[in-house]
């Protein structure tokens, strides 16, 4: 099968698609990227949808707005494989991969209780990103598995 | 360091670290004089603390200093919901440097973002003990080197802010690590995995019988009754972990034993009479130290 199923998401005509994201994270997407549709865009979403690579995967394309790469850089957290798709007049002008950043800001909450982070400070949460996880840089804690449970939303 | 923030030990250089001992040193042998005199130094412990806080304040009063303090957390701000932030920022309107601690992980870096003037973590949570690390290694060096060290810490390491700077801290250092633990109060992943990038030989075992004929030095720590949900799984393990004059005999002669204190019964009072107590030796020498970490973070660059 091919990738021309994400067909099964009609086209946009301005905007950004974020394709080949694994299967089950879509909406995890949205809300790593602050997308929950209170600017307006028109959002589309397909889930579990056959592919080459991934066998299933999720697809989110975004109407009317072009997402920066730092933006979608932070995707690489769940959604190593993604491909990000910037579409002018139906076309695709420019096609890249996800990089893994070094830090991700105010993206996801530490888990551990004993952070200060979780307590009523003026202060967003920072995490370095490792290899096979994420580490928060106030307490040091270490999260390789469950990083979308971690999104704040 | 001169003028910065300690943090945590992992930002310490071996050079730093020899640094700051070394004028200890001069300063316990009465070589330097460093002196504070008009210079403000900010308590702010929101844990109760006895030697950490008082050794701080005579090493600033001991250089003609002063300090200010926060008191109690029952009788300040913080009390009325103020957030650390706010604290900080406040206190640094008063004092030439803040000695924070706080039962949070990440407290001293927090408020270091928030403040100009030099903040030192003086324990945050489970998290780092830097200043305890300096006088540990203080001692250290006083009795056996920190050199071709082979060095055994047993107790709570899970929770033991002072171990996990410590480990740290040796990774500097040409130090044989073996943690002596219950499983259930093992060293956090993360600080294993911190020091195996660091290449630290470390070894973890739940015996101290193994080990103890070799070490140069047993770092004890307290057993926490409190961390156990069952009281019958603390009793099972405590009786353990309590070192006694009969444990030590299978110990070398000159086996340096040290505590951060306070202990409770993990070391028999008759362990003090021998020539292996260190910890109350250790606890003094938390003055020099200080004194010399203040000298270098608060100190004018032309001393």
């Amino acid at each position: 099968m091919s990738d021309d199923h994400e067909l099964r998401v009609s086209k946009i005509r301005n905007g950004t698609v974020i394709d080949h994201v694994r299967a089950g994270q879509a909406l995890n997407v949205l809300a790593i990227v602050g997308i929950d549709g209170s600017d307006g865009e028109s959002v589309s979403v397909g889930m579990n949808v056959p592919s080459d690579r991934l066998a299933r995967k999720d697809i989110v394309k975004v109407e009317g707005r072009e997402l920066s790469e730092d933006e979608v850089d932070v995707l690489s957290l769940i959604a190593p494989d993604a491909t990000i798709n910037i579409v002018r007049d139906y076309e695709v002008e420019s096609k890249h991969r996800v990089d893994r950043p070094e830090t991700v800001e105010d993206i996801l909450h530490c888990p551990n209780a004993g952070c200060i982070t979780t307590e009523d400070e003026p202060v967003a949460s920072r995490f370095d990103v490792l290899d096979d996880g994420v580490r928060c840089t106030y307490c040091g804690r270490i999260v390789r598995e469950g990083i979308p449970e971690l999104i704040e939303r | 360091m001169r003028h910065g923030n300690l943090l945590t030990s992992k930002q310490l250089s071996r050079a730093d670290v020899e640094s700051v001992l070394d004028h200890a040193a001069a300063i316990a042998a009465g070589e330097v004089e460093p002196t504070r005199t008009g210079q403000l130094l900010g308590l702010l412990f929101f844990e109760p603390s006895t030697r950490t806080k008082m050794s701080f304040e005579t090493a600033m009063k001991r250089q003609g200093g002063d300090v200010v303090d926060m008191g109690s957390v029952d009788s300040s701000s913080v009390k009325k919901g103020e957030s650390l932030a706010d604290t900080v920022r406040v206190i640094e309107g008063y004092a030439d440097a803040i000695v924070l601690r706080h039962p949070k992980q990440g407290a001293a870096k927090l408020a270091s973002e928030y403040v100009d003037v030099p903040v030192i973590n003086a324990g945050d949570g489970a998290g780092h003990h830097p200043t305890q690390t300096l006088l540990d290694l203080y001692t250290i060096r006083e009795s056996a080197g920190l050199d071709d060290l082979r060095i055994g810490i047993m107790g709570d390491l899970k929770y033991g802010r002072t171990v996990h700077s410590l480990a740290y801290a040796l990774t500097r250092f040409d130090a044989r690590q073996h943690f002596i633990s219950p499983e259930s109060l093992q060293l956090p992943r993360e600080v294993v995995f911190d020091l195996h990038q660091q290449g630290a030989s470390v070894r973890e075992h739940e015996s101290l019988d193994g080990v103890l004929s070799e070490l140069d030095v047993l770092y004890v720590t307290r057993i926490q009754r409190e961390r156990f949900p069952d009281e019958n799984e603390y009793q099972k393990v405590a009786g353990e972990y309590r070192i006694t004059t009969e444990t030590l005999a299978d110990a070398r002669d000159d086996l340096t034993v040290m505590h951060p204190l306070p202990r409770v019964d993990e070391i028999a009072p008759a362990v003090d009479e021998t020539d292996h107590a260190t910890y109350f030796e250790q606890a003094h020498n938390g003055v020099p130290v200080r004194m010399a970490l203040l000298d270098l973070l608060m100190g004018d660059d032309d001393e």
